[in-house]
């Protein structure tokens, strides 16, 4: 059994998994607050890792046709439309009935227009640093790379699924007809050759920032601090705090309402946590069973 | 590929549930909140709660039917090994025979069942290539590859009799006996790890209702391998023998109705996808079946129809028990109001006192 240290807690994941003289950790810092919903991110994902295509539909849901994280998108971009606008947490999203013919509003005549706004968000695998898929995966087809990052090693992975439910963002996903598990690979390739992901790349508002992690954490501290003082109170980090349930993420986000709005959980666990405490409970469990058959037959004969 | 989907059926199907009625995992006004907004509010303030699009937050777990019937089968199989060991070391030749043979029958079946799950079923000796503490299913690996030949072994040897006694048939007639002794033993001794670590392998993943059942999921499958075992020793023993069958039968059926219990009782809002939908009738009629095998396998004295009956009943309903777990948790991970409720009740109370 590992010591509860290596399962829980900061630490800096590359050196932890066995890499000597790995460099800096690196990770996107996702800047939700000038996000434009252009999609960029997502087709330059595609594009470069040679994605199957997906979202070939309509969800009817805001401009969103993606619909969430899935083994053929590693990059999603999420449009929340709220109603009412800026001011405070709203208690939830709202639909507009976009996309539609026309404008919301349009057709209500001025008493029954309402303010709104739109929120997009660049999801991603959060690379984290307690990465519940990797510590669950029973082939070792997941794996730390030098960069910290969380990788799929598809010519070992068998399809054994544990990872799906393993994750608590709900990123991995097996790819049906292929039976093994995808998610976003923080371009790893790219990243041996010093490139920046194709996603960072893409993006034309450098929402999607990549760099070393501890660099990203400042930039994003001083971008929320420069919010507040703009009148954006709901401004907030998420992902970004080593003490948090993961150890916190590689790739972490700035975002404009409550995590669970975009689809995100609100404080989420890597399960393998408390695998200590769950396999004492186990062995208690056994131990019951054998003194149980034990005294079913040491008790009286028939 | 599997079949597409026509282009557009999502969008229909989602301005049908704002439209229909609601399925009670769709927020009735599409996005948003979780309850239809305006007038009173009927429920607990705290099952309130906001989602992306009513979308799960979670991949619930892409494991098809053959999960559930392992958790069933191995279940089995370790119960069995520990009736035919009994059997074995008291002298009850038709409770060791019948554990052994169900024994092997059952880790067969869990082979075929696990391997038959995975996305590529060929590859399934990638599971050799690390042993991983860190991993569940990586320890239950090893304990199966532990169990499994000791179980056959101890199941072969029950051939021995039927074997000629000259020449090399004669000498595995003779050698396999004492061998099957120490197989049967090494198999039950093993059995134990191989019925719990699979309450672990449920309880390692983000599924809201499973992690959250942690403590009494292997006490839960405890009891349903006792159980399963006893109803082997009830439908094959004769009367004379089956005693510890019946106490065998009591003690699980006493593990698993306590432990199912206690996920449905004490899990707070995580009990809910227990209790409900098809999970909960499959826990309800697991409950009462078990409480069926018990009462038969005690009132049946001299009666081998009822204690067979008897038996059937306990397997049946481990059987459901474990497919009430299962589709317990699936439920669970699909609605994103087990997610975000729990998960930000922590927040709120660590918020509310740091430390
Ligand atoms: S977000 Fe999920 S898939 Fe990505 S590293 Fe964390 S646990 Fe793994
Ligand atoms: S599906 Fe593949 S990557 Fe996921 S846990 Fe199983 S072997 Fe590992």
């Amino acid at each position: 059994m590992p010591d509860g240290d290596s399962l829980a807690g900061p630490l800096d994941p590359a050196p932890d998994a066995g890499w000597v003289a790995a460099g800096p950790r690196m990770g996107f810092f996702t800047d939700t607050s000038v996000c434009i919903g252009c999609k960029a991110c997502e087709v330059a994902c595609k594009e470069w890792n040679d994605v199957p295509a997906s979202g070939f539909d309509l969800l009817g849901m805001s401009y969103d046709n993606t619909g969430a994280l899935t083994a053929n998108s590693w990059r999603h971009v999420a449009f929340v439309e709220q109603s009412p606008p800026t001011g405070h947490d709203t208690p939830g999203t709202r639909f507009l009935g976009m996309p539609g013919p026309r404008p919301p509003g349009r057709d209500t005549g001025v008493e029954e227009r309402t303010d709104f706004r739109w929120l997009m968000m660049s999801d991603v695998c959060k690379h984290c640093t307690h990465a519940a898929c990797l510590d669950v995966c029973p082939t070792g087809a997941l794996f730390r790379t030098e960069f910290g990052s969380v990788v799929v090693q598809q010519d070992i992975c068998n399809g054994c699924g544990y990872c799906i439910p393993a994750c608590p963002y709900g990123v991995i996903d097996q790819r049906r007809g292929d039976g093994r598990a995808w998610k976003c690979t923080l371009c790893y390739d790219r990243l041996g050759a010093g490139l920046t992901p194709a996603c960072a790349q893409a993006c034309p508002t450098e929402s999607i920032q990549y760099g070393p992690l501890d660099e990203l954490r400042e930039r994003a501290a001083t971008r929320v601090a420069q919010l507040h003082a703009r009148g954006v109170p709901q401004a907030r980090l998420y992902g970004h705090d080593p003490n948090d349930g993961v150890g916190g993420d590689g790739a972490f986000f700035l975002l404009l309402d409550e995590p669970q709005v975009y689809g995100l959980p609100p404080d989420p666990v890597a399960a393998t946590r408390d695998l200590p405490r769950m396999w004492r409970r186990a062995g208690l469990a056994a131990l019951t069973m054998a003194a149980a058959a034990v005294a079913a037959f040491v008790g009286r004969s028939s | 590929m599997s079949r597409q989907p026509r282009v557009g059926d999502l969008f229909r199907r989602f301005r049908q549930r704002l439209d229909g009625p609601a399925p009670h995992d769709v927020p009735p006004a599409g996005p948003g909140r979780a309850r239809p907004r305006g007038g009173e509010e009927l429920r607990v303030p705290e099952a309130e709660f906001t989602s992306y699009y009513g979308r799960p937050i979670l991949k619930p777990p892409v494991w098809r039917w053959d999960i559930p019937a392992y958790l069933f089968t191995g279940g089995l199989a370790a119960g069995s090994s520990l009736l035919a060991a009994g059997g074995q070391l008291t002298g009850r030749p038709a409770l060791r025979r019948a554990g052994r043979v169900t024994a092997l029958g059952a880790v067969t079946a869990s082979a075929y069942l696990l391997i038959h799950d995975l996305g590529r079923p060929a590859r399934f000796h990638h599971m050799l290539r690390v042993a991983k503490p860190t991993s569940p299913m990586s320890v239950g690996t090893w304990i199966l590859s532990a169990y499994g030949p000791a179980a056959g072994l101890a199941a072969v040897a029950e051939v021995a009799t039927w074997l000629p006694e000259r020449g090399a048939a004669g000498r595995a007639r003779r050698l396999l006996p004492p061998a099957g002794q120490v197989a049967g033993l090494a198999a039950a001794a093993t059995a134990p790890a191989l019925a719990t670590y699979t309450g672990v392998l449920l309880a390692t993943t983000a599924v809201p209702s499973w992690h959250g059942a942690y403590p009494h999921l292997p006490i839960i499958f405890a009891g349903s391998a006792l159980a399963s075992g006893a109803g082997v020793g009830l439908i094959a023993a004769p009367c004379g023998q089956v005693g510890p069958a019946r106490r065998l039968a009591l003690a699980g059926a006493a593990l698993e109705l306590y432990g199912a219990r206690s996920v449905k009782t004490r899990l707070g809002l995580l009990s809910e996808p227990y209790t409900t939908g098809a999970a909960g009738r499959l826990l309800r009629a697991g409950r009462a079946l078990t409480v069926a095998g018990v009462f038969g396998a005690l009132v049946a004295r001299r009666s081998r129809v009822l204690s067979g009956l008897s038996g059937a009943a306990l397997l049946a309903a481990s059987v459901a028990t474990r497919f009430g777990i299962f589709h317990g948790g699936v439920a669970s991970a699909r609605d994103p109001k087990y997610t975000v409720v729990p998960q930000r009740e922590r927040l709120r109370r660590r918020q509310a006192d740091p430390d």
